[in-house]
């Protein structure tokens, strides 16, 4: 297997975006992350797309030959991949084995979710597509009362505080506000979390990440190549990938991911590290509970411990173990599909030092978990400096 | 939607009926084709007990599409005696008075009504023991 460099980042704008289309945001970013890797659009060999479900927000599926079609390469093998919300993060792993398999030499990963043509209930009704639909949704079990369910275990389990779940958003919001592209640029504080309005108890309203239309994407070449004649490129250290039940009621126990656990092994194994040994990480915080959740998985706390490793800051920018430079999903936006994508991005441009006031500093190693639904699917990436 | 897609899950939501593994005797709800404890394939039907225990729940104050009129309504994860858990919705309870660990009992209840026809959908809900 070769080694995988990425070469090229790019994002589209993120936010509620009526004068942009679907194909239009996947194009913005793609060509954005061509340009930032230097090369000719024209020299891609193949093109993966990640895309929970635009079927449902917008009626069209059959993206990969629509995505090649507007970016101007019709002809090229396209590929849309799907697993809920790790969508993104399972397109990136897909390019990735493209290039390391020898099959393709030059593969542009883009993530893509067009969230706003549908009205709200619409888009929680698409979004629940990602449960047991049948045995979950049919019984009017929503999203965030899943996260919900898995916020109350935890806190009565081990003790875990609403403020400590508050401190998560307090958290992502002050990361956004030094970057860019993400979609809201405003402070909060636990006092605000903890007024907004109750969306399933004990979520509130700045408990849940928003509805986004935006697309990420990276170009991926061997890393052999990379380095004769790339301007600049990021190694692929490890990349897992994993499973669980989608049912959240089949689960032994609710408030630990086992897939994110799985997959995060399976990358730290190819990577040769550990938890201790991983700089800063952009987490699947969908939900205010699940990047306390997620943060326990990966191992960089102790099962039950997530809350007041929060609460200690040690997840802030400038803390042990920055978390969502980003702003997250909670703050830089989450079109579904390109989250796991635009996780990617966060890490080259902290790896390359180009983030600006929400660098870390001598981060030489990230990681990024992206996962489907209550965790049913996750992918787990590791990137290097070299 | 179409009813078959309700009509088939018939003995699930009406029944509680669940596979048994005849191997190792593992018991899955919804029932399934393949133990995911030991890998056989040939299942007997059983039937789910209906009483158990409320392991975590949420009352839902922003419910959507034909939820709406319910709002707020709560659900929850029961632990059914013989340890299988189910999602459901619960019912004939203040959400104040919800505690983890309050038994319960699954009715056969109305669900929802849905498409243009407005076919009447049943299922399991969840109301105090």
């Amino acid at each position: 297997m070769r080694e995988v460099a990425v070469i090229g980042v790019g994002m589209s704008q993120w936010g509620e975006l009526w004068r942009s289309s679907l194909r239009d945001l996947f194009v913005d970013a793609a060509l954005a992350a061509v340009k930032d890797a230097g090369v000719d659009v024209k020299k891609i060999d193949s093109l993966v797309v990640g895309c929970m479900t635009s079927g449902l927000f917008t009626g069209q599926e059959h993206l990969g030959a629509l995505m090649a079609d507007y970016l101007g390469v019709k002809g090229i093998p396209a590929t849309r991949v799907e697993s809920a919300c790790a969508s993104g993060g399972v397109a990136f792993r897909t390019g990735f084995l493209e290039v390391a398999s020898g099959m393709s030499d030059l593969v542009l990963v883009g993530g893509v979710e067009k969230m706003t043509d549908v009205s709200a209930d619409q888009a929680t009704r698409a979004l629940s597509a990602a449960s047991d639909f049948a045995y979950e949704a049919y019984n009017g079990i929503t999203f965030p009362a899943l996260y919900a369910m898995i916020a109350r275990s935890h806190m009565e389990r081990y003790g875990t505080t609403r403020e400590q779940l508050a401190l998560v958003a307090v958290k992502n919001h002050e990361n956004a506000l030094k970057n860019p592209k993400a979609q809201y640029h405003l402070k909060l504080s636990v006092e605000g979390v903890l007024k907004s309005v109750l969306v399933a108890d004990p979520l509130r309203l700045m408990d849940c990440s928003p509805l986004t239309d935006g697309a990420a994407a990276a170009v991926l070449c061997p890393l052999e190549k990379a380095k004769k004649g790339a301007k600049r490129w990021v190694k692929v250290a490890g990349i897992g990938q994993a499973t669980d039940t989608i049912a959240l009621s089949s689960r032994p126990d609710p408030t630990w991911f086992e897939a994110t656990s799985l997959a995060a092994q399976r990358a730290m194994r190819m990577a040769g590290v550990k938890p201790s040994g991983i700089d800063f990480a952009e987490v699947h915080d969908c939900f205010t509970i699940a990047e306390i959740c997620a943060i326990e998985a990966l191992g960089f706390c102790k099962p039950g411990e997530g809350g007041r490793f929060t609460e200690e800051g040690h997840t802030a920018l400038g803390g042990s173990k920055p978390i969502n430079t980003s702003g997250g999903l909670k703050a830089k936006g989450h079109p579904v599909g390109a989250s796991g994508v635009a996780q990617i991005v966060e890490l080259v441009e902290q790896l390359r030092g180009e983030a600006g006031d929400r660098k870390v500093k001598g981060a030489r190693r990230g990681l990024a978990q992206n996962m489907g639904g209550t965790c049913g699917s996750a992918v787990v990436s590791i990137l290097e400096k070299v | 939607m179409q009813p078959q897609e309700f009509w088939r899950e018939i003995p699930q939501r009406y029944r509680l009926e669940a596979s048994k593994c005849l191997k190792c005797g593992a018991v899955f709800f919804p029932p399934r084709r393949r133990c995911a404890a030991c890998g056989h394939e040939k299942f007997a039907l059983t039937r789910l007990p209906r009483e158990g225990k409320v392991t975590t729940f949420s009352v839902i104050r922003q419910g959507g599409g034909d939820m709406i009129r319910i709002s707020p309504y709560a659900v929850c994860l029961v632990e059914l005696e013989g340890g299988v858990k189910i999602a459901a919705q619960l019912v004939d309870v203040e959400p104040e008075a919800i505690k983890t660990g309050m038994p319960v009992r699954l009715e056969f209840r109305k669900i929802r009504e849905t498409g243009d026809a407005g076919v009447i959908c049943y299922g399991y809900k969840a109301v105090p023991a």
